[in-house]
This record gives structure tokens, C-alpha cells and sequence, in this order.
């Protein structure tokens, strides 16, 4: 469609208000975690006129930043101290992670270049997974967690979350083993190597950037997940996002340093998210539609 | 025969998959399979506390599933909430992916900022709202009364009649770029040439979208319906950190009530019986749409 100047800058004009109308909340959030009580609690809600203070963020993570005199920072010792939680969410991120993206690209190189009988089912079998409601399987998880011994450890919530990622890794990476030509492969097999060396030495290397955009997704999806944390976790433990729904106390709500630990764990998500812009639509719609 | 005995066996050099697809078949059958087995065990049992054990209940718990005004209350919010946020997030979606989709200076920058609110904890996001909801410090709430369309009387969240919608608009604001995102890519995908015959025939820009750029985009239409309906329907995080489920039983949905019976007051059994039922439920439909809609992966 041919638009005249003015649509031009009346489209620019409406794109830039929806657009930050969407952004606000996240700037919200942030100059939240900069205030000081006074100023969170403040009617009418204090937007730009705050005074900034690292306070929340000196008190979440337990070291001082040298911006205020006289303020006791206490290591391991504050209530609000939380940079060991910050350490679970990114132990158990990265292993499960990594479980799901060595046995998803196995499977998803078989899916893209062999075919079995039942493929279709095993391909939808994998799918439906996608769809169990997580209360579904978190409640009998529980259990055999306790029986198991395996509540409340790193293992267990990375089995679950490599599980949860489990379809989207498989789906997503057979749509980029499908991008690259089946001849590659046949061409190799036909020199007499086999299937394992194709696969290491000739498709593996295509298929990198399609992995690591897997990977930032998967690392994502386990980083912000909250029912499986909630329920497979207990003291010894804790996600970021499950560990900021404590902030709750008898004495009010701890909002500014909720809002630091919220912060400081949406920004590395945004840089993660930025880096894998090319391949977001695919991985949000599991492979099913290409930009 | 003689080939195949000098290589070994054809199951380690051949094209056969199960050696790629072990251990996802192991994993999925752990943590899937079996886990959804057990889940089905669990709803025939029932956690006696006199004994500290599980007994066995036969069909109590499914009985007591369709005669529990509770479970039909927490699934008609269930629906309800799917239902509005799936239609909201839909227009929304098309319209703001229609007025972003330019290749203008400045809006490639628009459309990354779009894609961030995808990546934040849905429990943060629900501090988030929850904090701007407050009745008396919220953002959101102190704009509405200065605006004379909330009195200071009823708090979003407090109020039965309103607490469902200060979630959904917690979800609307995180999940609508989801689709905004899809359908650019979706329009980005069509082809040109109907457009410009459309325009050479003189269609308004009402026409065009009706009659071409919506049939054309069905299939990932219904990809982004079926993805985001799924998640909709099993949605947990926001009226566990929002409300619990409250005012009453206003916003208590499948997911809450199960983990709620389950955690908070010791059914296991019945918790496992309504977990059940919204996995069934979400199967079925799924799988309904999957086959009305044609959906192929």
C-alpha cells in the first residue's frame, strides 16, 4: 500500500505510542527498584522525579556499590540477600539447557533425514508433550520426586526443565535440519561414511547458528518457568522467579528489592532475546513458521 | 548377507533411527509417560492423614469431580480467561502487527522492543501488575480513578467482579507481542502479487485485508490460536502470585485449584483427579484443532 507523507508519519506516530505504551511497565518496574520507600509509596506514583538510589540492588546482591555512605551491607546476612538465588537459576538453566539441546539434536537429525514407520505419531507424541499442563505433571513429579530422593536438588529441576524443553528443541532444530539439502548427506554416505561422521563433520557445522538460537530459547524458557521451581523446590533451592513471590512479608511488601531481583534477572533475557531476533518466530511457533 | 556381516550389525551402521531417538524416547517415557501413569494411579488413591498413606479411593475422586461446584466455577474461569485473552491478544495482535510491519527507518527498532516483554518471568510480570494494581500507590489503579472510571472504593483486585480482568490485562500486556511477532512474520511470507491486482482493480484497504491478507495467513493464524491457547488454558503463574485465586473463587483456575488440593491441603489424590482433567481437556481440544484447522507441523 502506497501511503502519502502524512499517513507516513501518522503510522511512525501510532507505531511509537504502541510500542512504548508496551515498553512503560518494564520502565516502571525498573525506576521502582531504583526508589526509595518514600518514593514507591508515593501518590501520585512518582515516574521521572524519583531520587535513585542502588539501595534494593546493594541489599539483593550484597555488595555495596559505593553510591551512599553509611549504609551496613550485610553479605549472606540480610533478609533480601539473594545472589546464591540468582546462581540456582543460572545452574539450573544452563544444564537443562544443555541436556535438552545434545539429546534434541540427536533426535531431531534422525527426524529430519530418516524415515520410520509411525513418524507422524512419534513426531505428534513429542508435540503433545507441549501440551500437558504443567500441574499435570508437576503433582506426580512430586511424588516420585520424594521417593527418589531427588526434591529439592539441582538434578531434579533440570530433568523437568529439559523435559519442558524437550518439544520445542526437537521441533525447532528438525525445521533447521530441514534447510539444509538432504543431497549433502547422501552424497557422503554414497563415499562410504558413515551416518555419524555426516552428521558431525558435515551437518553439525551448518546447523550451529540454528543450535545456539535453540539453546538462547531453551536457556529462556527454563530461566522464567515458575510452576516446576514452585513445586519440585523447598529450602535448599530456589529460582529467581519462585523466590521473588516470597517478598511478601508480615511487615509489607518488599517492593523495591523485588523489583531489583526482577530487574537484574529480565536483563540478561533481553540480551539473549536480541541476540536471537532472526529465529524468535520459529522458535516461538516450534519450528512452524519461518521468517 | 556377507556385506552386512563385515560391517556388524545393520542396527549400528544403517540408516535405523533408534539409536538418535533413544534417549529422547527414555526421557520422554521417565518424565512424560510415566509420571502421567502415575498421575492416573494418584487419582484412584486418596492421602489418609490418620494413616500418613495413601489408600485406595476407587472412583471416588472422579465422582466427586463432576458434583464439585468448585471444579465447574474454577473451569468456567478457565474458559473464560482463555476465551478473552485468546480474542484480545488476537485483534490486538493483527492491528499492531499491521501498523508496525513497515520498512520505514525506526521501526526495526520497534519491533525488538516488542519482543521483550516474551522473555520476562511470568511471576515478575505478575509482581509487576500487582504492585501498579495496588489500590492505593498503583499506577494503573490511580490513573483509572484520576480518570473517574475506578473509585478508590474497589480495588481491582480485591473486587470479584474486576479481579479477572486486572490478570487478563497482565497477560494481554506480555503475550500480545507473541502475536505480533507471528503475524509479522506472516505477512511478511505472502506473496505480492494478489495485493497488487487487488489495487489495480481498485479494492479499499478494508477489501484487501478481508478478502486476501486474512485467508492467506489461516495457517499461521491457527498456529499462533492453537500455541497460545495451550497456554492460556494451563495458565498458573499470574493468579498464584496475583490473587491465589481470590476474591472467593473468582479467579481460581484448573491449574490453581489442582496445585491448591494437592499442596495446600493434602488431596493428592483429588489434585492429581482435576490435574487430569485439564489434561484431557487440553488433548481433546488440541487435538480437535489440529485436525478441523489442518494444522501440519
Amino acid at each position: 500500500m502506497v501511503l502519502t507523507p502524512a499517513q507516513r508519519l501518522l503510522r511512525a506516530i501510532a507505531a511509537w505510542a504502541v510500542v512504548l505504551l508496551f515498553a512503560f511497565p518494564i520502565y516502571y518496574w525498573i525506576t521502582v527498584s531504583l526508589k526509595l520507600g518514600r518514593d514507591i509509596f508515593a501518590i501520585p506514583p512518582k515516574i521521572f522525579n524519583f531520587e535513585a538510589s542502588a539501595k534494593s540492588y546493594e541489599e539483593v546482591f550484597g555488595i555495596s556499590l559505593g553510591f551512599e555512605q553509611g549504609i551496613a551491607v550485610l553479605p549472606g546476612g540480610g533478609d533480601f540477600y539473594m545472589a546464591p538465588r540468582l546462581m540456582d537459576s543460572i545452574i539450573i538453566a544452563v544444564c537443562s539447557t544443555a541436556l535438552a539441546v545434545v539429546i534434541a539434536t540427536l533426535a531431531a537429525y534422525a527426524l529430519s533425514r530418516m524415515r520410520f514407520r509411525g513418524q507422524h505419531h512419534f513426531v505428534f507424541w513429542i508435540l503433545s508433550t507441549r501440551m500437558m499442563p504443567p500441574v499435570a505433571v508437576a503433582i506426580p513429579m512430586f511424588f516420585i520426586y520424594k521417593d527418589f530422593g531427588l526434591l529439592d536438588t539441582y538434578s531434579g529441576v533440570v530433568l523437568v526443565h529439559a523435559l519442558m524443553n524437550m518439544p520445542l528443541a526437537v521441533l525447532l532444530l528438525k525445521s533447521f535440519f530441514d534447510d539444509i539439502p538432504k543431497e549433502i548427506d547422501e552424497a557422503a554416505l554414497i563415499d562410504g561414511a558413515s551416518r555419524f561422521l555426516v552428521f558431525r563433520k558435515l551437518v553439525l557445522p551448518m546447523a550451529m547458528g540454528g543450535i545456539a538460537a535453540t539453546a538462547v530459547l531453551c536457556f529462556i524458557f527454563s530461566w522464567t518457568e515458575f510452576l516446576f521451581a514452585l513445586t519440585l523446590t523447598q529450602t535448599g533451592l530456589k529460582t529467581v522467579p519462585v523466590v521473588s513471590s516470597t517478598f511478601v512479608t508480615s511487615t509489607g511488601t518488599a517492593w523495591g528489592n523485588m523489583a531489583a531481583l526482577g530487574t537484574a534477572a529480565m536483563l540478561p533475557a533481553f540480551v539473549f532475546i536480541l541476540l536471537v531476533q532472526k529465529n524468535l518466530v520459529r522458535g516461538l511457533t516450534l519450528g512452524s513458521v519461518k521468517q | 548377507m556377507m556385506t552386512s556381516a563385515l560391517k556388524g550389525p545393520r542396527f549400528m551402521v544403517s540408516d535405523h533411527p533408534l539409536p538418535w531417538l533413544l534417549p529422547l524416547i527414555i526421557i520422554l517415557v521417565v518424565f512424560a509417560l510415566y509420571p502421567f501413569f502415575y498421575n492416573i494411579y494418584l487419582s484412584f488413591h486418596e492421602f489418609a492423614p490418620r494413616k500418613r498413606a495413601l489408600v485406595p479411593v476407587g472412583f471416588d475422586n472422579w465422582q466427586q469431580l463432576f458434583a464439585d461446584p468448585r471444579m465447574w466455577s474454577a473451569f468456567y474461569v478457565t474458559l473464560f480467561y482463555t476465551g478473552v485473552c485468546l480474542t484480545i491478544q488476537l485483534v490486538l495482535g493483527m492491528a499492531i502487527a499491521l501498523l508496525i510491519d513497515s520498512d520505514d527507518r525506526g521501526f526495526g527498532f520497534l519491533r525488538a522492543v516488542m519482543t521483550l516483554t516474551l522473555v520476562i518471568p511470568p511471576a515478575i510480570t505478575g509482581m509487576m501488575f500487582l504492585l501498579m494494581q495496588d489500590s492505593q500507590f498503583g499506577l494503573i489503579s490511580w490513573t483509572l480513578q484520576s480518570l473517574g472510571l475506578l473509585s478508590p472504593a474497589t480495588p481491582i483486585l480485591a473486587t470479584p467482579s474486576l479481579a479477572i480482568w486486572g490478570v487478563i490485562l497482565a497477560d494481554v500486556w506480555q503475550w500480545t507481542p507473541f502475536m505480533v511477532l507471528i503475524f509479522i512474520a506472516g505477512l511478511r511470507s505472502l506473496p505480492r502479487d494478489p495485493f497488487e491486482s487487488a489495487m489495480i482493480d481498485g479494492a479499499s484497504a478494508w477489501q484487501i485485508f478481508y478478502r486476501i491478507t486474512l485467508p492467506m495467513m489461516s495457517k499461521v493464524i491457527a498456529i499462533a490460536v492453537l500455541i497460545r491457547g495451550i497456554d492460556l488454558f494451563r495458565m498458573f503463574d499470574y493468579v498464584y502470585v496475583m490473587t491465589s485465586g481470590g476474591p472467593g473463587t473468582a479467579t481460581y483456575t484448573l491449574s490453581l485449584y489442582a496445585w491448591e488440593q494437592t499442596f495446600s491441603f493434602l488431596k493428592w489424590g483429588y489434585g492429581a483427579t482435576l490435574s487430569l482433567l485439564a489434561l484431557f481437556v487440553i488433548l481433546i481440544a488440541a487435538n480437535i484443532f489440529v485436525a478441523v484447522f489442518k494444522v501440519r507441523w
